[in-house]
This record gives structure tokens, C-alpha cells and sequence, in this order.
């Protein structure tokens, strides 16, 4: 008779960075994911390498070739000033990105947090913090962004915050529902009897088991800021002129599109491109840690 | 000559897995169900003994198919026939009762809407005669007032009667074979034996096969004629219910029945070591060879046939069957230590009040204690250190919450729980010092929900270490790593994951993460019912082991009055939150005392197809307790007067030592019992 029980393969410590290997190699061999990551790590580049490839100064005008179409000089033609359209989209997204990146994390932080404090403690607390929340989602987010960028001004340092604000209020809604499905297990009664506080249960029981939640629905809600921050640039209350931005392309080009439709095509693939590669990207970020949590013992 | 309703020829059925392979669950399964017989399925969990019960029905689970071989049923192959045609057969002919009937009943219709719903699929008959049938399957499942309960809904229903309502639907079409998976497993021990009688006298009276799935030896021995035991999707055994189960011609078989804690044997069962082999690992011998302990050269290198034993009709799949009836069944292993009599107190409950229901404005506002709906109400017991006290009783029984309060989970209404000495136990947890949450301890029932899944087993280990005793660096993994050689697991299990445990495995990382604190008093929360039967056993010993080693006291909450036997030193018996009886648990099982001790005792099935259980009280569930009197006063058999509902009875000490609460003189008591 042999003892099998206690015979194991010796198995190592699996780092962190093992782990986001994994799950790197987990995207990348799926389709969606593969074009997904493409998409936004090519948009990363560009928008960080673009002022040392750009052909042409993104603020020059010239008279002389007012609305050229794309030809071998200009590849994506010239805009009603005359500026190179292709330097202006390639530089175009820089401050999007940027706002956006930051305002993202902002709302994981913050969101994700209250949602999980609130699902923890439950009761009074929760029904509070929700109702306010429940306000803020009733207000239409572009009139309070509005009403933000008149009273502070379209600064990044205003953008940021109110952006990470404004968008974090859906993260709160998922982290709470996600933080609800593990509380009622019993290894969250098993540390609140062993006498953790909140904070602890939060940190070393809740957030493990939350957070790919809370990721995956953090990546979504930063294509949606992408789109709320051009809006707000289209609109005329983002980035002001002459910097490039691929929101106050499209409107400055709209009225021309009838017969130069160049000025305006270019930032709009440009946005839709990056947002659909961050929802591909997303939905197989979603769809790797779903299969590394269901994945079956390998014993 | 017997008629054969199902015949199954070299069934495998399996999956494939991400590299492609295919892998089998059940493997070259043949055999037959014969007219009128009742044929028990046995074996672990995942012995694909449910996949070959839904085999018998056409049907795969999501992601299996069938690799080879048939069930033929009328002399067609049931896995070779449309959804269409399998459509008349499912229900009418061959029809299935499932493990969860609460769950297979639709909550917004009204039962006898849905046994209506199953006559209209495979009967024509008309409306009339549809609701006599009604009436008449109510009838036939013994539920009390027929047209009564088919104008309830489903969650109007207690647990049993549920099962009832969905084996009425099942006989709705007259079936010739019922398929019934684990019927009874979620059902207490008293409602149990009455569905199992039930299915006993339908299949006298209307000679339907049954096939039943159980894990539970005990059922199978009350319905069975014939027991197929199954070990890693193949039959190891196959014979008569009294050949197999009084003298298991296979060592798994053997095992199995040996691991079982019974009422009739104290002590601790001998647990089977090691774990059954997953489906994708390949040998060329016996599937059991890991585990068993005559196995010889020949078994590693040649798988045994199931072959026909010695003009019985027993089939056994081993070379060395021979060899067993050398050894003896029924042997424990008597490890448990005699009580030493002036050990010092642990805890000491002092009248235990708890309710769930919220009082009323006036009542808080007043300060005032409401009487009603108290769901535990003077629960007074002293704990002595390194004993075991066993809480036993149905579901409802308030055990559970017992514990709860005791771990400050849940705030008492009214008494103290005493610490120690002298020291009393706030009941929420946040009012605790270190020292008292460090001296108690939880177990939980389920281990896949009691470890975080994205610990890894050093993570889970160290949080108690961290907090208690403020360890870190290579002091906390020393420590970690004898923890775990206490449960008699090694280092290389530090950076697995829960799920990459198995069962048995991931309750011992439970056990260590309660010893890991030192503490006085450890809670066992129904510790082995997600187990598997020999996983059971070896658990109990290691945790009798640690009390041994280290003197810890436990208190053992369970339903399961054999697993109790095993290893408490002490029982007491819960009735709707309210004590019956306490007493040593040598003197409670021998003699029980209580009327509701004696139901209880009476209901517990033995694996023996000859010691039929007692039902000496009706199955009803009562939802709350009464306002006044006994707590017992509705299903007791022996309610003498008035005073039953009147008076709460007095505390009475029997000669054996053992306290009973009852208005009946305990010697009379005794003196009637049958």
C-alpha cells in the first residue's frame, strides 16, 4: 500500500509577476485580445514617442495649403489652417490618454473602496453612501462636468479629479455587488471571528477576491471617460486651441466635412479605434481571470 | 426468469480535455436492472455514479458525451435517440427524483398545478380524472390532506414533504424504473427514514425498479435488493445488499463499510488513506491500488475483470478477494480517553437566550424582553477543559446559533457565556480582547467556503499567526510548517492554492488555521458533512489525535448522530433551541432518556439491510417553537396531559447520569421504552 496522500510534485511560490504573465499570455491567446492590446499599446506609443516622429509643427499655419487632400506630403491631407492633419492625430490623443490614465486610477481607488466598505459594514452607513450615489447617477454627466469645467476651469488638474469622480460612482455599484457574492462566505465570518478589524478584512480577505472584478470594470469605464473627455473638447470645454485633440478636431472640421471630409475622418478613427481596442482588450481581460478562477484542481 | 428493464453494454462516457485527450468517467460499465428490483448505487463523490443514473436516461451531464457502448432500453439504445423520442420516454417511462426537491419545484406554481402539469404530458386523461389522480399520488406519498396541499405552494412545504411532492410527480406517469439521486441527503435524520419507508412501499406495491444513488451506505441498505459499489467510474462491486454490505468481497467496499461511524460501535472509525485517482490518470492496474492494503504485484500490472463469483450472482472486480474474509469488519479504533473528572472549566453557558426576531418599538423603548419567538432560549452548560461536548438535533434545532453566539457572531438576549474563569464573554466580537478571541476557535462545515480562494495555503495559515502572536519573517513560515506537519500534510502543500486541494485536504488546512491560534475552546461547525465517508473518518481522528496531543476542548455541533458517537464525551440534544437532554454520550445512546433522544436515536439508518429504523414520531416541522409548555409537545409520542403545554417541564437526573427535560417520570420513561 502506498501513501499517495502526502507524495506531491514540489511546487514553487508563484510571484506576482508570474501571475501577470499569465494572465498577459491568458489575453494574448484569444483573438479579441489579441487585437484589443494591439490597438491600445500601439496608441500608448505613438502618444508617447509622437513629438520626435511628427513630420510637420502641430501649430504652424499656412495659408497657401488650406484643406489639401491626403497626398505623398501630407498623408492624411491638411485642415482649414492649413496644419498637417496626420502630425495633428498623431499627437492628437496625447492628452486624452493622459487625463484619462490618471482619472481612471482615481476612480478604482476611490470606487472601488466605497464599494467594498460599503458591502462590508452594510446597514445605515450603506444605505446612505448608495443614496448619494444614486443622486449622482440620476444628474446627466454632462451637465455637471459642464458645470465643473465653467466654475474651475478646463485645467488637467480640474479634468482629473472630476473625471476619476464622476465615473468612479460605477465602480462603486460593482465593487459593492461583487464585495456582497463573497460576504455571505463563510471565510469572511471565519476572519471576523478570529477578531480582524474592517480595514484588515478589506485589504487581505475582500480585495483578492474583488479586484479583477473591479479591474475589468475599471478598464470599461476608461473608454467611457475617453469619449466624455473628447465630448467635452468637441464640445469647446476640454483642451483649448491650438493644441491638438482629437474632440476639437472633429469639431473644428464638422462644418467643412461636406466637401473635405479628411480632417475629420482622421481623429475619428483614431478615438473609435482605441476605444473599441479598450472594450476588446477589456472583455478579454474579463474572460482570462474568469477562466484562471475556474480553472479545476491539477492535482 | 427475470424481465430486464435497462440493459447497459461497455458504457464510457467522458469528456475531452484541453489538450485534446480524451478522458473517461465511466469506464466499460455492463449491467442490467431487472422489473420490480431496487438496485443501490454506492461509491465517493466523483465515482461517476450520478453520470451513470442520468445515463439510464439518455442524458449527459453539460460537456460529457458518450465514448462507447449503449443503455438499452424496449430494445432501443437510449443514447442513440432524438430529443423528441427521448421526450416520451423521460418522465413516463423512466423517470428521476432529484437530490434538491426544493429547488426542482417551481415556487410560484401551486403543487397540485404541477402534478397536474406531469399527468397532462403522459396521460390523456381529462380534467376530471386528472384531479382524482392528483388526490390519489398525494394520497399514495402519505402527505397529510391531499386537496389541501395541492392548493399550497412549493415553500409552504417542509423539506419532506417537498421530496414527497416530487416523487408523486415522478410516479404521475407510472414509470417503469425511477432514477433517484441522493433523495434524501439534505433531509434530516427522522424525515429521512420516512421518505425512505415511503419508497420502500412503493416499490412493494407497485413493482417500479428503482435505481438508487446514495453516498450514504446506510440509505442504500434500507431500500436496496442489490448494491453496486463504484470506485473511480468502475463497478469494483456488484451483488445482494446483504452479501455486500455484511461481507464486502472488495477492499474498497470493505473500507468503505469500516469507515462508516456507527451507533452500535464506539470509537472512531478507521479512515482509508489516501484519495481516489483523478479521471486522466492512466494504469494499467487496478484502479483502487493506491489505496489498498492486500494489493500485490499482479494488481499494479493487470486491471481484474469483473467477474461472477461462485454461483451467487456477486460480482467482484479483484484478484485477492479471498484475502478479506480474513479480515474483520466492524472494528474501530477506541481512541478516546476517559474523562478526567476535576478538569477545569472552558466555558460555561449560563441560560442562553437568542432570537433572531426583531423586538418591537415598545419593547426596546421600555427595555423589555419579549417572550415570543425566542429561537434558543436556557441554554445552561458547563464545558470542561479537553472534553468533547457534541450539540445534536435536527435543522432548526438552534445548534448552529448556539456556536455563533459563543464565537460572538451573534449578540444573546439575555445570560452570560462564562470564559474561563471568571471572565464574561462579551457577545460581539469587537468588544473582545485578544486573549479571548484567541482562546476560541471556529471550524466551518464547508471548507471550500471557509478558506479564501485567493489565499494561498501560507496566507491562510499566517493570518492567525499575525494576529495573535505578531510573528513574521522565518519565525511565521516555522511556525506555518508545523502547523501543517500537525495535520500531517508536508511543507510542499505552502503555495497551493484551496483549489488545488482536495476535500479532505482543504479541511485540515481549516483544522490547522483553528490550532494555529493555541486556543482553549475550538467550535466544530458540522467539521465532516461535506466530507466524503472515508475522508470523514480521517479527519475525525486527526482531530481526536490533536486533542490528545494537546488538550484542546472541542464543542461539536452535528446532525449526524453516528459521527457524534464517535467522538464526543458528552451530548446534548437540541429541540427547537431548547435543551432535552444532556448527558454522557456511553449513557445518552445507551440509554435515551428523552422521548425526542429516543425518535432521534430511533431514525439513525445502520448500513445493515436488517435493522430497520425505528419512526416512532410523525415527521412534521414544526417553524417555531411553542409559546408555553414542552418544546417537544408536537411530535412527541408520549404526551401524558395537559401539563405538556402548559408547563415547561423540570430538569430530571437518570441514574446513568444523563439530565432529561420531561413532565414524565424518568423511570417510566425507561420502563416504556420498546
Amino acid at each position: 500500500m502506498k501513501n499517495t496522500e502526502f507524495e506531491i510534485t514540489e511546487e514553487k511560490q508563484i510571484s506576482t509577476l508570474e501571475r501577470v504573465s499569465e494572465v498577459l499570455i491568458a489575453i494574448f491567446s484569444r483573438p479579441s485580445g489579441m487585437i484589443g492590446f494591439s490597438i491600445v499599446i500601439l496608441h500608448i506609443i505613438i502618444a508617447i514617442i509622437s513629438p520626435l516622429i511628427v513630420p510637420y509643427d502641430y501649430k504652424e499655419i499656412n495659408s497657401l495649403i488650406m484643406l489639401k487632400p491626403p497626398n505623398e506630403t501630407f498623408f492624411f491631407g491638411t485642415d482649414q489652417l492649413g496644419r498637417d492633419v496626420f502630425t495633428r492625430t498623431l499627437m492628437g490623443g496625447r492628452i486624452a490618454l493622459f487625463v484619462t490614465f490618471f482619472a481612471t486610477i482615481i476612480a478604482i481607488a476611490w470606487g472601488g473602496f466605497v464599494g467594498i466598505f460599503c458591502g462590508l459594514v452594510g446597514g445605515k452607513i450603506d444605505d446612505i453612501v448608495m443614496r448619494i450615489i444614486d443622486a449622482f447617477l440620476a444628474i446627466p454627466w454632462i451637465l455637471a462636468m459642464l458645470l465643473i469645467v465653467v466654475i474651475l476651469g478646463t485645467s488637467t488638474q480640474v479634468l482629473i479629479p472630476a473625471l476619476g469622480f464622476f465615473y468612479g460612482k460605477g465602480i462603486v455599484r460593482v465593487a459593492r455587488a461583487a464585495t456582497h457574492d463573497v460576504i455571505a462566505r463563510d471565510f469572511i465570518m471565519a476572519a471576523k471571528a478570529r477578531g480582524h478589524g474592517n480595514f484588515s478584512i478589506i485589504w487581505n480577505e475582500l480585495l483578492p477576491n474583488v479586484r479583477d472584478a473591479i479591474m475589468v470594470e475599471g478598464a470599461m469605464r476608461w473608454s467611457w471617460m475617453l469619449l466624455a473627455f473628447s465630448s467635452l473638447s468637441f464640445l469647446g470645454f476640454g483642451v483649448s486651441p491650438p493644441t491638438p485633440d482629437w474632440g476639437l478636431m472633429i469639431s473644428e472640421g464638422r462644418g467643412l466635412m461636406s466637401f473635405a471630409y479628411w480632417p475629420v475622418i482622421a481623429p475619428i478613427v483614431a478615438l473609435s479605434s482605441l476605444i473599441i481596442g479598450i472594450n476588446l482588450s477589456a472583455d478579454a481581460f474579463a474572460k482570462a481571470l474568469g477562466i484562471d478562477r475556474t480553472q479545476k484542481a491539477p492535482v | 426468469m427475470k424481465e430486464i428493464i435497462q440493459s447497459i453494454k461497455n458504457l464510457s462516457i467522458g469528456f475531452k480535455s484541453q489538450d485534446g485527450r480524451e478522458i473517461s468517467i465511466l469506464k466499460n460499465i455492463s449491467t442490467s436492472i431487472n422489473r420490480g428490483e431496487t438496485v443501490g448505487i454506492v461509491g465517493e463523490s466523483g465515482s461517476g455514479k450520478s453520470t451513470l443514473a442520468l445515463a439510464m436516461m439518455g442524458f449527459a451531464k453539460q460537456g460529457l458525451y458518450p465514448i462507447s457502448g449503449e443503455c438499452v432500453y424496449k430494445s432501443k439504445n437510449l443514447l442513440d435517440l432524438s430529443d423528441r423520442e427521448l421526450e416520451k420516454i423521460r418522465g413516463k417511462q423512466i423517470a428521476m427524483i432529484p437530490q434538491n426537491a426544493g429547488q426542482s419545484l417551481t415556487p410560484n406554481l401551486k403543487i397540485g398545478y404541477q402534478v397536474e402539469e406531469t399527468l397532462k404530458l403522459h396521460t390523456n386523461f381529462s380534467s376530471k380524472e386528472r384531479s382524482i389522480k392528483i388526490t390519489e399520488l398525494l394520497n399514495k406519498v402519505r402527505l397529510p390532506s391531499p386537496n389541501v396541499m395541492a392548493q399550497r405552494y412549493p415553500h409552504e412545504l417542509s423539506g419532506g414533504q417537498q421530496q414527497r411532492v416530487a416523487i408523486a410527480m415522478a410516479l404521475a406517469g407510472s414509470p417503469d424504473l425511477l432514477l433517484l439521486d441522493e433523495p434524501t441527503t439534505g433531509l434530516d435524520v427522522t424525515t429521512q427514514a420516512h421518505v425512505l419507508q415511503l419508497l420502500n412501499e412503493i416499490a412493494k406495491d407497485t413493482k417500479t425498479s428503482m435505481v438508487y444513488v446514495s453516498h450514504d451506505l446506510g440509505a442504500i441498505a434500507q431500500v436496496s435488493n442489490r448494491v453496486i459499489v463504484m470506485y473511480a467510474g468502475e463497478i469494483v462491486l456488484d451483488g445482494d445488499v446483504r452479501q455486500v454490505l455484511r461481507s464486502p468481497l472488495h477492499p474498497y467496499a470493505h473500507g468503505l463499510l469500516n469507515s462508516i461511524p456507527k451507533l452500535s460501535l464506539p470509537g472512531l472509525p478507521a479512515a482509508m488513506p489516501g484519495t481516489p485517482p483523478q479521471p486522466d490518470e492512466n494504469s494499467n492496474g487496478c484502479s483502487f491500488y493506491e489505496r489498498c492494503e492486500l494489493a500485490i504485484e499482479k494488481c499494479i500490472s493487470s486491471k481484474p475483470e469483473l467477474k461472477s463469483f461462485s454461483n451467487s450472482q456477486t460480482k467482484v472486480r479483484c484478484f485477492r478477494h479471498d484475502k478479506l474474509s480474513e479480515k474483520e469488519l466492524n472494528k474501530n479504533i477506541d481512541s478516546i480517553l476517559p474523562q478526567k473528572s476535576k478538569a477545569k472549566r472552558v466555558l460555561n453557558l449560563e441560560n442562553i437566550s437568542i432570537t433572531y426576531s426583531r423586538q418591537s418599538i415598545l419593547d426596546q423603548i421600555l427595555n423589555r424582553f419579549s417572550n415570543k419567538n425566542i429561537t434558543v432560549k436556557d441554554i445552561d452548560i458547563d464545558i470542561k477543559k479537553g472534553e468533547t461536548i457534541a450539540l445534536v438535533g435536527e435543522s432548526g434545532s438552534g445548534k448552529s446559533t448556539i456556536l455563533k453566539s459563543i464565537a460572538g457572531l451573534l449578540s444573546i438576549k439575555e445570560g452570560n457565556i462564562i470564559f474561563k474563569d471568571d471572565i464574561s464573554l462579551s457577545s460581539d466580537v469587537r468588544h473582545r480582547t485578544k486573549a479571548q478571541l484567541r482562546g476560541i476557535q471556529l471550524i466551518f462545515q464547508n471548507p471550500d467556503e471557509s478558506l479564501n480562494p485567493s489565499h494561498t495555503v501560507e496566507e491562510i495559515l499566517s493570518q492567525p499567526l499575525k494576529l495573535y502572536f505578531g510573528l513574521s519573517g522565518i519565525k511565521l513560515k516555522n511556525n506555518i510548517i508545523d502547523l501543517l506537519k500537525k495535520v500531517r500534510l508536508s511543507e510542499k502543500y505552502l503555495y497551493r492554492y484551496p483549489r488545488q486541494l482536495s476535500g479532505g485536504e482543504k479541511q485540515r488546512i481549516a483544522v490547522a488555521r483553528a490550532f494555529a491560534a493555541k486556543p482553549d475552546l475550538i467550535l466544530c461547525d458540522e467539521v465532516t458533512s461535506a466530507l466524503d465517508v472515508s475522508v470523514q473518518a480521517a479527519v475525525l481522528k486527526l482531530l481526536q489525535d490533536l486533542k490528545n496531543e494537546l488538550g484542546t476542548t472541542y464543542i461539536f455541533v452535528s446532525h449526524d448522530l453516528a459521527v457524534v458517537r464517535a467522538i464526543s464525551d458528552r451530548v446534548a440534544v437540541l429541540y427547537q433551541g431548547r435543551l432535552c437532554e444532556i448527558g454522557s454520550s456511553s449513557a445518552v445512546y445507551k440509554y435515551p432518556s428523552h422521548p425526542y433522544t429516543e425518535v432521534l436515536l430511533g431514525a439513525v439508518l445502520e448500513p445493515d439491510p436488517d435493522l430497520k429504523p425505528k419512526l416512532a414520531a410523525e415527521d412534521i416541522v414544526e417553524e417555531k417553537p411553542p409559546e408555553n409548555g414542552c418544546c417537544f409537545q408536537g411530535r412527541c409520542p408520549r404526551v401524558i396531559d395537559e401539563k405538556c403545554f402548559k408547563e415547561t417541564p423540570p430538569w430530571q437526573i437518570s441514574e446513568n447520569g444523563n439530565a432529561i427535560r420531561c413532565h414524565i417520570n424518568i423511570k417510566d420513561l425507561l420502563k416504556n421504552q420498546s
